[in-house]
């Protein structure tokens, strides 16, 4: 495996190695160039991942200080926790479920074609699906998803049974078990599907397509190459010009190391990248790198979620078995009528019994709550997954006081609902319903949203530099040899779970980083 | 379907600790012999009253007739136990009982164990259910209750999977009542 000196100002440095720093880091080391990823969490391999909610959340969960703000629930339920994310090798394509899918092609254009929403800060996309296209192709073979390729669907499990069976009562015709980067069979040297169940803590039979198993060492086998776990980027620095040299970055013992760099892509998810930049300000960007738009950390979304559980006369045991596998696309079209633009997935979802304790309804208690408990395996359910708005005073800033282990000022995630959010959740929760009601479900809930796995937008890309912070390749508008590559370029967020998104982006980028720099461009 | 035993198990530590008593005998048990420290080691920072009350309110916050005291007495064990040599702790649940006693004798009983009803019960709770004790109690029973592994299989929940090959073979798909209308 590669080691590379700190002082050679030849590599470059990727800051995380998630969907994006990860394929970005072996997309690159299989052109050849010599690449440095610097991942702030420690390396957990597949055999150290634990069928444990809570155990899993202690081992690989992003549980470093944050604070919240806004009139969303979870700065009441989860003050602490705005998103619920990984810090470890392979980021957080380790907790995903593996849901892939394409946006659509009017979501790369949402301005053009919702027109003027009241409060959103909407964009178009500088880059069309026509143009993403090729690099979904790639992204889908990378990672193996079911229904492209000639790849057979997964097998339904009993609470997409249930999904499936009320859907179809209910007159929705596009009802399957996902586009999913889940092996159902064998592939890529990697096992099928044993239904475990545990897809947020950990594939531990290696079938989820995951940065960890599937990027990472097949980059690292190129000998170009370097993961540096435990090593969280502080700040980027730049020369006199303006372009960036390289990162200061602590190891596990709090030391601090200077890496040079030829260039940097920051990938540390869409709270901790426009945080570095704005931790990385100076004298001459005195708002934090790359900000002359002023639009770093703003933008916010973490699309518009929620989760139906209904209860059943009869057992269901929804955990049992691949936990996304199932989908009703119905709805995800924009259709303005039902009073929203934009549409939203349901896609099948369990959790287990100490989550569903914390999740149902955070804070209830008494016996309808114990009720609902006692009928936990009597449960089918699903999670909605719909585009939100781009608000301005949605954003990640930095705190005034607070400061983490290492010094720097920790984030402040404050987030309010659009109107149109609030009307689409209603909706989703509304046919969420109706689709158990019409299998005889004894009662349904409608949970809030989760702490954020989406975390999208807060370094948008856009066309013309003074409306976001990165060009079509996610460059720096203003610094050339700063690259951002992850979720926090998206301009709007779509109805699709980001993962596809993020990797096809990265292989797009790796493309052209590679020509740029063989042009000496950058 | 591959269903679950989902009765009560009672084993070889269960049954030292609780002496002769078994769980399905103390669910039928007159709830004074349940509670206090006829279920627990005796406690160490709190009075033996003041833990029967707080177990007394452990169930009354997540009441499920399935589950014997000793459940609940565990997870008061737990807080008990931490209180020992933390002032602050062992004052927030001193003062959270005398406040549950006051609130039971504004009813015109003796205490909050003596209230008979469990709606007069969680009316009391409710009227104090912001304050930084009863979250403390609740929050503690999230996971001391819901996080039992002891007690998964009561709520028909397996837990890990991995180490029995999943579910592939062990009814992922084996729903057999879908379309019996």
């Amino acid at each position: 495996m590669a080691t590379f000196d700190l002082n050679d100002a030849g590599v470059v440095v990727v800051v995380g190695s998630g969907a994006g720093g990860g394929t970005l880091s072996n997309e690159l080391a299989q052109k050849g160039i010599k690449v440095v990823c610097l991942e702030a969490g420690g390396r957990h391999e597949t055999e150290d991942f634990q069928n444990d909610e809570w155990g899993s959340f202690v081992q690989i969960s992003w549980l470093d200080k944050r604070t919240t703000s806004g009139s969303w629930r979870v700065a009441k339920d989860f003050s602490g926790l705005p998103a619920w994310i990984v810090k470890a090798v392979g980021g957080s394509t380790t907790h995903w479920a593996g849901a892939s899918l394409r946006f659509q092609e009017h979501e790369f254009k949402v301005k053009t074609v919702y027109g003027d929403i009241p409060g959103a800060n909407l964009l178009d996309w500088p880059i069309t699906l026509a143009e993403m296209e090729p690099y979904y192709d790639k992204a889908e073979f990378k990672m193996g998803t079911t229904r492209t390729n000639g790849i057979p669907g997964l097998p339904g499990s009993n609470n997409f049974k249930v999904l499936e069976a009320g859907a179809k009562k209910l007159g929705y015709k596009e009802v399957h078990t996902g586009r999913m980067s889940i092996n159902s069979e064998p592939r890529d040297g990697r096992g099928s599907c044993q239904q475990i169940g545990f897809c947020f803590q950990g594939c531990k039979s290696g079938a989820k397509w995951s940065t960890l198993v599937a990027e990472i060492p097949k980059g690292e086998a190129t000998g170009n190459l370097e993961v540096r776990p435990n090593s969280q980027v502080l700040k980027i620095e730049h020369d006199a010009s303006g372009k960036v040299t390289g990162v200061v970055y602590a190891d596990k013992d709090g030391n601090q190391h200077s890496q040079k760099a030829r260039l940097v892509c920051v990938a540390g998810n869409t709270i901790e990248s426009p945080r570095l930049l704005l931790n990385s300000a100076s004298s001459k960007f005195p708002d934090g790198l790359a900000n002359s738009s002023g639009q770093v950390g703003k933008n916010y979304m973490r699309h518009t979620t929620g989760s139906v559980y209904a209860i059943f006369q009869k057992p269901v045991h929804m955990y049992r078995g691949t936990t996304m596998a199932g989908i009703v696309q119905d709805e995800a079209g924009n259709n303005p009528s039902r009073g929203f633009v934009g549409g939203y997935e349901l896609e099948t979802l369990s959790i287990g019994l100490p989550f569903m304790a914390a999740f149902l309804n955070p804070g209830e208690w008494g016996r309808n709550f114990a009720g609902a408990m006692d009928a936990y395996d009597h449960m089918a359910g699903l999670w909605i997954v719909g585009e939100d708005m781009p608000q301005e005073t949605n954003r990640v800033s930095l705190h005034a006081t607070e400061k983490d282990q290492y010094g720097m000022p920790v984030p402040n995630v404050n987030f309010d609902d659009h109107a149109n959010d609030s009307a689409m959740r209603e909706h989703a929760y509304k046919q969420g319903s109706a689709v158990y009601d019409a299998v005889g479900a004894l009662k349904t809930f409608h949970t809030p949203p989760y702490p954020s796995t989406h975390n999208l937008g807060t370094n948008r890309m856009s066309e013309n530099a003074r409306d976001g912070v990165v060009n079509k390749h996610g460059q720096t508008h203003d610094i050339t040899n700063l690259f951002i590559s992850d979720g926090s370029q998206f301009t709007t967020g779509g109805a699709e779970n980001p993962t596809l998104t993020i990797v096809a982006l990265a292989i797009r980028q790796a493309d052209y980083i590679a020509g740029e720099m063989a042009k000496n461009n950058i | 379907m591959r269903l679950i035993d989902k009765t009560p198990k009672v084993s070889r530590r269960t049954l030292l600790k609780t002496g002769s008593v078994t769980a399905a005998a103390a669910a039928m048990a007159p709830a004074a012999v349940m509670t206090g420290k006829a279920w627990a080691a005796a406690p160490v920072a709190v009075s033996a009253d003041e833990f029967a009350t707080l177990v007394k309110m452990a169930r009354d916050i997540y009441p499920h007739d399935k589950l014997g005291d000793q459940y609940y007495s565990k997870v008061i064990e737990g807080l008990d136990s931490a209180a020992k040599d933390d002032a602050a702790a062992k004052t927030m649940l001193k003062d959270g009982v005398a406040a549950l006693d006051d609130a039971a004798i504004g009813m015109k009983y003796g205490s909050y164990n003596q209230v008979p009803s469990e709606d007069e019960r969680v009316a009391i709770l409710q009227s104090m259910e912001t304050t930084p004790f009863f979250q403390k109690i609740r929050g503690t029973l999230i996971t001391g209750i819901y996080n039992n592994k002891d007690l998964w299989p009561m709520f028909g929940y397996e837990g890990e999977s991995a180490s029995k090959g999943g579910y592939i073979n062990r009814g992922f798909n084996d729903i057999d009542w879908l379309g019996q209308g």
